[in-house]
């Protein structure tokens, strides 16, 4: 069984964000960039299938600007074989990352891919069930278990209020939540036999995909700052305050 | 111009979730249309027709959609969606697992999160987990939209008289099949539409002491609900998580015991109305987001507060 696993370079997730003082995107520049932690766990999902014997391949892709390639070398030294970058501008919309991703996932014939449920960047939350749809695959997003069987995934969603079990017949999309696992760390050896793992670079052409986009950023603003507020003493002042300042307790 | 709602539902009843996307729909056109898919829906058809400023109710009822698999339900969606202008569902994780299926069989791009309607091509969405805010524009020919409910109010769920018409399309993948659902059983109100939220964090220390919000919550007919953190420690379940990676919540009272504050917990409160942080440490960044801010032991302040209420 062949595993595509999608990765995305986004801001590190501990970096404190901040918007370019002109009002036009978040300010990228000198910012430590990482692989998007919900990719982390879809690329430790496939290798975890691949050291329990079910999947023989892992493949990874990323869609970007040539300094994903460092991600995908991140992903190589975790223990995938093999990488693809489809070489574009950065900010393409989902559906134009979906429409490359769907192309790339036919041509390699793969059995299942795995995805983050969303980037922290952009927090869409849409780039797996378009691929899905696209392919006409069969989905289970914000997944948080998955069993291998007789060309099936027993997927365990998490959804509003519990959780949920689907089983869906490969090949299939299947999008990633917090709990799946807990992604390792590369070792050093690992890091270094990663540059010598093959890394393929195709065009959004050879692929003969249009990723045009019909949605256009106007502006990117910094949140409404919250006022801070006081300190109480004590737990009385603090239900004093709530039922006679704030009112929110009767 | 006519807009679709995808309704949030579990075939017994209409969830509030869709009181707030109407409020929105009806901010871009008049004409605003509720789909119910389900199995033996009547009960949410009937509620739907009877939400103030919808004009049509189209109801799809048959048991292919009991579980309302995004594989069937976005094909159907696609089948009555033309002559719409703008479709919608909630975002929550129906919503989300659903509308994108829709946006790329119609060969359009989703718009997730919307907490804003500048105009019917124009809307904000948070992005950077809400450290930034997007004004996005669409040209695309029809504008499918998931909704953040907390941005918008509910719209009134009495005064409406829409008319209810069946849909009897049946698609049904062969390929994706419902197995099982373990849905947490409780008396508390949802997270997502509960007035007073107490929450806890890390330093709750273990499962056990969530017990101690609970006494709390029960006095102030509160949600529990947990940071991102006290999820990945296996003290409460992932459905408690409020934040980026969990629920949005905007309740009138919110209150964080043992929560630090990190900056992906606050993108998932901080658009609640009044916020207590209970917190040993006077550094959190979360009593800088705080109405009320009490540095104490919580072990000490909680059981206070529940015996003080």
């Amino acid at each position: 069984m062949k595993i595509l696993v999608s990765v995305k370079r986004v801001i590190d997730y501990n970096v404190k964000v901040r918007v370019k003082s002109d009002n036009t995107a978040v300010d990228l520049t000198n910012v430590k960039m990482s692989m998007n932690p919900f990719c982390e766990i879809a690329v430790e999902e496939a290798i975890r299938l691949k050291e329990k014997g079910i999947a023989t391949e892992v493949v990874v892709v990323s869609v970007g600007t040539k300094s994903c390639q460092e991600t995908l070398r991140t992903a190589l030294a975790l223990g995938a074989d093999r990488a693809i970058q489809v070489d574009t501008e950065d900010g393409l919309d989902s559906l134009g990352v979906a429409k490359l991703l769907a192309k790339v996932a036919q041509n390699e014939a793969a059995d299942l891919i795995i995805m983050g449920k969303q980037s922290i960047d952009s927090d869409n939350n849409q780039t797996g069930q378009m691929v899905a749809a696209l392919l006409d695959y069969p989905q289970a997003t914000f997944a948080s278990d998955v069993v291998i069987e007789n060309g099936e995934a027993q997927v365990t969603r998490e959804i509003d209020g519990g959780l949920q079990t689907l089983s869906i017949t490969l090949p299939a999309v299947v999008t990633t939540d917090l709990r799946l696992n807990e992604p390792r760390f590369a070792s050093l050896p690992n890091i270094m036999k990663a540059k010598r793992k093959p890394l393929e670079v195709i065009t959004p052409a050879d692929l003969g995909i249009d990723v045009g986009s019909n949605v256009s950023v106007i502006a990117v603003a910094p949140p409404a700052e919250r006022a801070g507020g006081v300190k109480v003493g004590s737990v009385a002042e603090l239900v004093d305050k709530l039922k006679n300042e704030a009112k929110v307790v009767s | 111009m006519s807009i679709l709602i995808l309704a949030e539902h579990d075939n017994k009843s209409l969830k509030p979730a869709t009181l707030n996307t109407v409020t929105a729909a009806t901010q871009i056109d008049a004409d605003v249309h509720v789909l119910v898919v389900g199995f033996e829906c009547q009960a949410v058809a009937d509620a739907a027709c009877n939400i103030a400023g919808v004009s049509k109710v189209l109801m799809a009822d048959n048991a292919v959609y009991e579980h309302q698999l995004a594989e069937n339900v976005s094909k159907l969606i696609v089948d009555v969606a033309s002559g719409y202008s703008h479709i919608l569902a909630p975002a929550t994780t129906t919503g989300k697992n659903t509308l994108p299926r829709v946006a790329a069989l119609l060969n359009v791009a989703q718009l997730s999160d919307v907490i804003k309607v500048e105009s019917a091509d124009t809307f904000v969405r948070p992005i950077y987990a809400g450290n930034a805010i997007a004004t996005v524009k669409s040209t695309d020919s029809v504008k499918v939209i998931t909704v953040r409910i907390t941005g918008f109010d509910a719209a009134a769920s009495e005064g409406g008289s829409a008319e209810c018409e069946a849909v009897t399309q049946v698609i049904e993948s062969d390929r994706s099949r419902f197995v099982k659902e373990q849905l947490a059983v409780s008396d508390r109100p949802e997270l997502t539409s509960a007035s007073v939220i107490v929450s806890g964090g890390r330093g709750m220390g273990n499962g056990e002491n969530f017990a101690l919000l609970e006494g709390v919550a029960d006095k102030l007919g509160a949600a529990i609900g947990a940071s991102r953190a006290a999820v990945d420690a296996g003290f409460v379940p992932n459905d408690f998580q409020v934040g980026q990676t969990g629920k949005t919540v905007a309740p009138d009272l919110y209150i964080a015991v043992g929560i630090s504050g990190a900056i992906q917990h606050l993108a998932g409160m901080k658009g609640s109305k009044v916020i207590v942080a209970i917190n040993k440490d006077e550094e959190a960044p979360i009593f800088q987001v705080a109405d009320y801010g009490l540095v104490a032991d919580l072990f000490d302040a909680v059981p206070e507060l529940e015996s003080s209420l």
